[in-house]
């Protein structure tokens, strides 16, 4: 059976390349699921949930917005924040949204409310994914 | 002819300014690591970044963003990047030396990094912002930076952005650039030999007419353009640091070996020295006793 390579990179690492069954994007318009020999596609992704089908199993990535390159043999996705569901620390991601809430209540430049607003909508990609998985 | 008493005290300061040059130099090698693996980390971002930018263009035919429009240039921003403490040898003599090729009348200057604030300050050239960036650059002090090189450019304060900055080419080497910014277009030429060695030889921009678009090619342009921009000034400032720890690291080491051969002349002519000294008095008291004995 014909698998895609799936590739996530962000700024700071290479987060994922492996062979799978299957991806989940979540898309602006909506989640699309992507399977091997999909058409040749460019598109944009928000916050949210990668999943992967990879032999029969699947596993859960929290992403941030970015960009996908999709041909039938390779998914490329470009975002700012890509975190397996295993790696993630519930503890910490709460603080991370504790805190990014706390400076965008406070007065701020536009510059610092888009990192706040960025790192607050991560945390809460982070603990949607984990709570979830939970139920 | 100094004496054995000046040569020791001064055995003694080399001694101690080879200390601190060596112990700057392990700090600048566990930061230049550091800095090394975050360039490098960037490369598959960028790599990728320019096959989808590449089909992208190649999607969206006619649309022309505004961050792409050509204009004559009659104004035009450079955007220096230095280091902000000195200590690194020829790199910011380098840099400054390449950024004042721009003929200073047309041009506006914004800093990154204390000694191009300096030197703008300095040469009285037109500074219309200052940044700071630290030791492991942030991606939001790189969008800081490229947000405000954006906003010049449309609201038409200038015609034309280039950043200048030291590009990291092994520890050995680094290379002070120009680098075109802004409008879009003229980046894209300058992309296969811009990330060095080894990153740009998967670029296949050829493909890009079978791919579809969702939204619009246009559009995902218009989202991508602006993103592109912050990236590339991020792995700038990151190429920047490297280049920063890696001179540092060259610059204090040469000075510890310089120290090193100096003490080790200073302690030859301080022991020949003692030795001239010693036969002069061993000299001394013969001939003294041979007097008396006579």
């Amino acid at each position: 059976m014909a698998t895609l390579k799936l590739e996530i990179v962000t700024p700071e690492a290479r987060i994922y390349s492996e062979e799978v069954d299957m991806v989940t994007l979540p898309g602006l318009e909506g989640e699309m699921g992507i399977f091997p020999m999909h058409i040749p596609l460019m598109t944009q992704i928000t916050h949210g949930e990668i999943s992967v089908r990879k032999g029969g199993q699947d596993h859960f990535l929290a992403v941030g917005e970015g960009f996908v390159e999709i041909t039938g043999a390779r998914v490329a996705i470009l975002t700012d924040m890509a975190i397996r569901a295993d790696d993630i620390d519930e503890a910490r991601a709460e603080e991370a949204r504790k805190a990014a809430e706390a400076r965008l209540a406070q007065k701020l430049g536009d510059e610092e409310q888009a990192v706040a607003q960025a790192s607050l909508m991560h945390s809460l990609t982070q603990l949607n994914l984990k709570r979830r998985q939970r139920r | 002819m100094p004496s054995t008493r000046d040569i020791r005290r001064r055995i003694k300061s080399v001694k101690n300014t080879a200390q601190i040059t060596k112990a700057m130099q392990m700090v600048a090698s566990a930061k230049m690591r550091k800095a090394q693996q975050a360039a490098l980390a960037g490369r598959p971002y960028a790599t990728l970044m320019n096959e989808v930018m590449a089909a992208a263009t190649a999607g969206a035919g006619e649309f022309q963003h505004p961050l792409a429009e050509k204009r004559e240039v009659k104004k035009r921003a450079l955007i220096i990047i230095s280091t902000d403490k000195g200590l690194c040898g020829a790199l910011n003599t380098n840099l400054l030396r390449e950024a004042a090729k721009v003929p200073p009348a047309t041009t506006v200057y914004v800093v990154a990094g204390r000694k191009a604030a300096q030197w703008v300050a300095r040469t009285k050239r037109e500074l219309v912002a200052e940044f700071s960036f630290k030791d492991s650059p942030q991606f939001a002090e790189a969008r800081a930076i490229s947000k405000f090189a954006q906003e010049l450019f449309l609201s038409g304060q200038v015609d034309a952005v280039d950043v200048v900055f030291t590009n990291y080419i092994n520890t050995l080497t680094q290379k002070a650039e120009v680098r075109p910014l802004l409008p879009m277009g003229r980046i894209q030429k300058l992309e296969a030999n811009l990330s060095g060695p080894g990153t740009s030889e998967d670029l296949q921009p050829g493909s890009a007419s079978e791919f579809s678009f969702e939204p619009a090619a246009g559009q995902l342009l218009g989202n991508l353009l602006p993103h592109y921009l912050n990236f590339q000034v991020y792995q700038v400032l990151l190429e920047a640091k490297a280049s920063e720890h890696s001179a540092r690291m060259v610059a204090m080491k040469s000075a510890t070996d310089n120290a090193k051969q100096l003490i080790k002349d200073l302690t030859l002519e301080y022991n020949k020295l003692r030795q001239a000294n010693i036969t002069k008095e061993l000299l001394e008291i013969t001939s003294a006793a041979m007097a008396m004995g006579n």
